[in-house]
């Protein structure tokens, strides 16, 4: 099974709309509690990285016999230095976005915490994909 | 403790969700970073925050906390509560401090 996301690149309200969406959708088949936690964390934060970084983008999360795959695009600036991404505090994020609450720089070290595989493909001017994916058992 | 004793013994101020589905509170995170807030607040706590926008409806929902506690007199943005209603999520208000509402908190666990 296959939920298409489009994710807005400038809409903060909607922001988060998709992995509650999802989530209410695996609570509905009966995915264990803790599973559906870290999906929904590591989703939330995909979800916000496209919002603020990506300039929008689109998401296909899907729930196959093992495991959740769920995969982000965006078409945005692209990550320059990705290892430096993955480091705890660093944040790229405008005054702006951190007042909203985010620019933490925690969005890519939860989703690695939070999930059981994590791939990120990004190119300078073409923008990032970000595959998740956590085992259901 | 449920919701309700916790909201009668600090007083607060209720925001959204009226008639409420009275959870168990199981505990107490104070944050305002979000992404702070989601990877580190627990399934049952009572959430403390000075954020007021839209998005705590989301990490409210999403992070699975027993209530959002909107301290120092914050006031919610515009479409907050409406969004916070449809979703079910327990928003207070109350004009103490995050220090003054998690000391009262752990004076009652």
């Amino acid at each position: 099974m296959i939920k298409h996301y489009e994710i807005s690149g400038t809409d903060f309200a909607a922001a988060g709309e998709a992995s509650s969406d999802f989530k209410t959708m695996l609570k509905k088949i009966g995915v264990p509690p803790d599973v559906i936690r870290k999906v929904s964390i590591a989703m939330y934060e995909a979800e916000i990285n496209t919002v603020i970084h990506g300039q929008g983008g689109f998401c296909d999360a899907e729930i196959g016999p093992d495991s959740i795959v769920i995969t982000f695009t965006d078409h945005g600036p692209g990550i320059e230095d990705i290892e430096r991404a993955m480091c705890a505090g660093y944040s790229t994020a405008s005054d702006e976005i951190r007042d909203l609450g985010f620019g933490a720089g925690m969005g890519l070290p939860n989703i690695k915490k939070y999930t059981d595989d994590m791939k990120i493909e990004s190119e300078l001017g073409k923008g990032t994909t970000v595959v998740l994916t956590i085992k259901l058992f | 403790m449920k919701v309700s004793e916790l909201q009668e013994a600090l007083k607060l101020k209720l925001i959204s969700a009226e008639g409420y589905e009275d959870k168990e509170v199981t505990g107490c995170y104070i944050g305002d970073l979000l992404s702070w807030v989601m990877g580190r607040a627990k399934p049952g706590d009572a959430w403390i925050t000075i954020m007021s926008n839209i998005n705590i409806a989301a990490v409210a929902s999403l992070a699975d906390t027993a209530c959002v506690i909107l301290a120092e007199g914050v006031v919610p943005d515009a479409g907050v509560t409406e969004k916070c209603n449809m979703q079910d999520i327990i928003v207070f208000g109350s004009d103490k401090t995050a220090y003054e509402l998690a000391a009262g908190f752990a004076a009652l666990s």
